[in-house]
């Protein structure tokens, strides 16, 4: 049965896999890394060779430059994998970002499944989130407390839309992600029916580029730099967070601040940034999905990293669940400073 | 409670003045009564339910929610009310991904993005609008008024269950108080005449007379009845105001000069059998200052300054003291025997504004004055006195006098015209406040906050300081006016171009910038390091000519305390 596990090791700075001498998303540079996905606190550059989706791959050559493209890299699709020191190992849909995976290993009859991060909810940029049976299951859990309970996207993108029509002469400043955050908000927009051009900040124009070589249709983006300030007005603006309250606002005519984010679900939170109009949108699992998935998943012991591990372990004891805590670092699951993602 | 929901939801994310206005003029213009007139009382923080406590609302939530579970997400968000709104257990949303390898979207592990219409598996069921089955304010306002220390727990949770997660944050917000959405009784009062085109004065003395929810107010509002008759209630009435004098020289047989005093201004009215003590905004501060309460027993209303008498900021004994002093008792909604004994009020006054059942606000200063001197014996000489007239034959004279005024409660010269009634606001002309000429020190500015609203991209509050004997640098104050729209974007320039630290949202910066501050007065503080508060201080000039090590010793300020 599942007793401590010598072949998968946590350490602060990773997941180690020591028959095959591979890491799992380490924080620091190392001979061979497993990458779930694109966002920089799981896929740092410096690793010699890294193993993903092509996706993922894309996401890391555009972010560190050509050598993530390297050869001794290997993409891999979803429901693919490789062998290696006797460990088979898998990709499979995460739900989070394009190109985002779960990997599974499998090894002398055990099977291991890191969700990296991870949403159950629908998503028009993203492979869903694909249930994978495992003996042990390490799962995320920025939003594992029950206060986090995401609400329908399309009554949050109804918010938005509600906002921009009721200011016409003003834009209105979505503050999202610029790696998934921002593509979904657009893509969500397009999806309830806004064919007008969405305005983006320089920071996220090559990103949603690669989205659409990927075949995700944006539609029309215009860089507002590029864009007079009057013809912003009634229109839907995006930027990276660390713009909103910038300088840079101030190309905008007089823009209502909104920001897209599973944290805009405490009030006190969204006051903090000086956030007009909350849009509670996340790319991670909220309480509700998390704790179904791991009961779907059923597996005899969960493994619970980077967020609100306390609240996650609580309700597996509750429910008679085997858990662990495991403490890895650089994982960014507060929403300060530029890297935020949530 | 949808409509007042989203109500609590906007005016908790909007910051301007106007903003919130809008939103609560919208309001009730459209929502029924009289939901709107519980509202109204909420929002003003006249609700209050006292079967239901902080206490019920943590009780209730260990018999539905795992106390661990609580506490790891109470200390996460910070507010309990909160805390309990979200996580109040209702059904799940369902969702709906993959199961399985080789699902959904997926052919050969190669995923294809969905076309520009959504799959029909991905359709996820939205809580229908009338998911909390239509409960409006007024009964939850009726269940709350009924419920006893023992039912309210059932009470509260049978309207929780019917409630999504921002009407529940509204419910508790309402049955507990404090809602917290930044608006004063004068924000709702205004929103209130902007709502029905009625004057701000009138709603200002009928809102104390008429209890929430407020029908007879709103009946008047919408022309539908006569405006309520006041007889016999301690009702406010709406201060009269002055203009800032601005160099013009008045004839002193036209206007009386009074002393400006450094307290609040404030109305105690008695009528009806009852006494309410108003501040200037029209709020009931009467909880703070029970001897004040109790002292006033004349039928009457007057106008008066409220200030504490005494030695503790160094003011002459059986004197006022200063404005610090008085900051000890403002603000409390109880008081206690201590800071009754230390801090002891008194109303310094002015005007008079009815006496035993007459109305005299129509009558010329000159015959107020007459009654008001004969009506201040009858009251406490220890609670009340008379603010004298100041004796000056020319204006050249009492220019003199506020010049040489030493005393730390003077905060200037009030000039009122002779023959002018007690109307409501500013009116031009009727009556000026001539404050003293402010002091000013040359500070250096150390660190730098972005303000709010409009200024959001702006840093526009700065922290700034002065030399101590040592050559150390401390904070004296803080000022986010007196500049110009020019001078701030100098200034915001500047503060990004010598950043050398950040504190979350705070930068600080090379202490190179000698900054002109303009302050009403300066007191000591044992809250700030330098040991020193300033008053109202403002930027009034940037000082770019000025090097740093110029700027002023603190010791130079300390001898400008009052």
């Amino acid at each position: 049965m599942a007793k401590a596990k010598p072949w998968l090791e946590p350490h602060p700075h990773g997941l180690y896999v020591r028959p095959a001498d591979l890491w799992i998303d380490p924080s620091r540079p190392v001979e061979r890394a497993a990458v779930t996905h694109g966002h920089a606190d799981h896929a740092r550059s410096g690793h010699h060779a890294v193993f993903a989706t092509p996706e993922t791959l894309a996401i890391m050559a555009l972010r560190y430059g050509v050598d993530a493209a390297a050869s001794r890299n290997a993409a891999f699709a979803y429901g693919e994998g490789f062998e290696r020191g006797g460990v088979r190992f898998s990709f499979h849909p995460a739900g989070h970002v394009l190109g985002s995976a779960q990997i599974a290993m499998e090894y002398r009859g055990e099977r291991i499944v890191v969700t990296g991060d991870y949403k159950r909810r629908p998503d028009p940029t993203c492979a869903p989130f694909e249930v994978v049976p495992c003996d042990i299951f390490i799962t995320e859990a920025t939003f594992g407390l029950p206060v986090f309970r995401h609400p329908p996207t399309e009554g949050e993108i109804a918010k938005l839309l509600a906002a921009v029509r009721a200011e016409p002469d003003r834009s209105v400043l979505v503050g999202a992600y610029a790696l998934g955050k921002a593509q979904r908000v657009i893509a969500e927009l397009r999806a309830a029916g806004w064919t007008a051009p969405v305005y983006i900040h320089g920071a996220l124009e090559k990103m949603c580029q690669l989205y659409a070589v990927h075949g995700v249709d944006l539609g029309d983006l215009r860089l507002v730099g590029e864009s007079d300030k009057a013809e912003m007005a009634g229109q839907i603006v995006l930027a990276p967070p660390s713009a909103l309250n910038d300088r840079w606002s101030r190309r905008l005519p007089d823009p209502v601040t909104a920001m897209a984010s599973g944290w805009m679900r405490v009030r006190q939170r969204a006051r903090q940034r000086m956030v007009e109009l909350p849009l509670v949108i996340s790319d991670h699992a909220d309480w509700d999905e998390l704790t179904a998935t791991i009961a779907e998943v059923n597996p005899q012991e969960s493994w619970i990293t980077h967020g609100s591990e306390g609240g996650l372990l609580r309700w597996c004891e509750m429910t008679q669940r085997k858990a662990r805590a495991l403490h890895l670092v650089g994982r960014d699951v507060e929403d300060e400073g530029g890297e935020e993602e949530a | 409670m949808k409509r007042f929901a989203a109500l609590i939801d906007r005016l908790v994310y909007t910051r301007s003045r106007n903003s919130k206005l809008a939103l609560i003029v919208d309001y009730l213009k459209h929502a029924p009564d009289p939901d709107r007139g519980w509202a109204l009382a909420a929002l003003t923080g006249a609700l209050d339910f006292p079967a239901v406590k902080a206490g019920t609302v943590r009780a209730l939530l260990a018999s539905r929610v795992d106390e661990e579970l609580f506490r790891l997400s109470r200390h996460f968000v910070g507010d309990t009310a909160e805390t309990a709104a979200l996580l109040w257990p209702e059904k799940p949303l369902p969702f709906r991904g993959g199961v399985g390898v080789g699902s959904i979207g997926l052919a050969q592990g190669r995923w294809t993005p969905p076309a520009a219409t959504k799959p029909a598996s991905w359709q996820v069921s939205l809580p229908s609008p009338e998911g909390e089955g239509g409960l409006s304010v007024t009964q939850v306002v009726d269940a709350l008024s009924a419920a006893t220390r023992s039912d309210a727990p059932a009470i509260l949770a049978s309207l929780l269950d019917r409630l999504d997660a921002d009407g529940r944050y509204a419910l508790l917000k309402l049955a507990l108080g404090g809602m917290r959405v930044g608006v004063s009784a004068r924000l709702a009062k205004q929103a209130f005449a902007q709502a029905f085109a009625v004057a701000i004065d009138d709603v200002e003395e009928l809102w104390h007379a008429i209890p929430s929810p407020y029908a007879p107010l709103f009946a008047w509002g919408e022309g539908r009845a006569p405006r309520p008759d006041l007889a016999d209630v301690a009702f406010f009435r709406p201060f009269m105001l002055a203009h800032p004098l601005e160099g013009e020289n008045l004839d002193l047989s036209d206007y009386v000069a009074e002393w400006k005093w450094d307290g609040i201004r404030v109305q105690i009215v008695r009528g009806g059998g009852e006494t309410r003590l108003y501040s200037r905004g029209g709020e009931e501060i009467g909880a703070a200052f029970p001897e004040l309460l109790a002292a006033f027993d004349q039928d009457a209303v007057i106008d008066g300054e409220l200030l504490v008498r005494g030695e503790a900021q160094g003011g002459v004994e059986g004197g006022a003291a200063s404005f610090n002093a008085l900051q000890q008792r403002l603000g409390r909604k109880t008081v206690t025997k201590r800071m009754l004994a230390d801090y002891p009020a008194f109303v310094r006054v002015y005007d008079l504004l009815a006496v035993d059942g007459n109305d005299l606000r129509g009558l010329p200063w000159t015959e107020r004055r007459q009654q008001l001197e004969a009506f201040v014996p009858r009251l406490a000489d220890s609670r009340f006195d008379l603010s004298p007239v100041i004796e000056a034959t020319h204006f050249g004279e009492l220019a003199e006098l506020r010049a040489g005024a030493r005393d730390a409660a003077i905060e200037g010269v009030m000039l009122k015209r002779r023959d002018a009634p007690y109307v409501a606001g500013r009116r031009a002309g009727l009556w000026y406040k001539w404050k003293r000429d402010p002091l000013v020190a040359d500070c250096v500015m150390m660190y730098a906050q972005r303000g709010n609203g409009r200024r959001a991209s702006f840093y526009s509050d700065y922290t700034f300081g002065c030399w101590t004997d040592a050559g150390e640098l401390l904070p004296v104050g803080k000022a986010y006016s007196g500049f110009t729209d020019a001078e701030l974007k100098w200034l915001d320039k500047f503060v990004r171009d010598h950043t050398i630290d950040r504190f979350g949202p705070v930068r600080e910066v090379e202490k190179t910038l000698v900054l002109e501050v303009a302050f009403d007065s300066i007191h000591a503080s044992k809250r700030h390091k330098s040991g020193l508060a300033m008053r109202f201080p403002r930027i009034a000039r940037i000082r770019r000519d000025k090097p740093a090590e110029e700027a002023d010793r603190i010791a130079t300020l300390r001898a400008m305390v009052t």
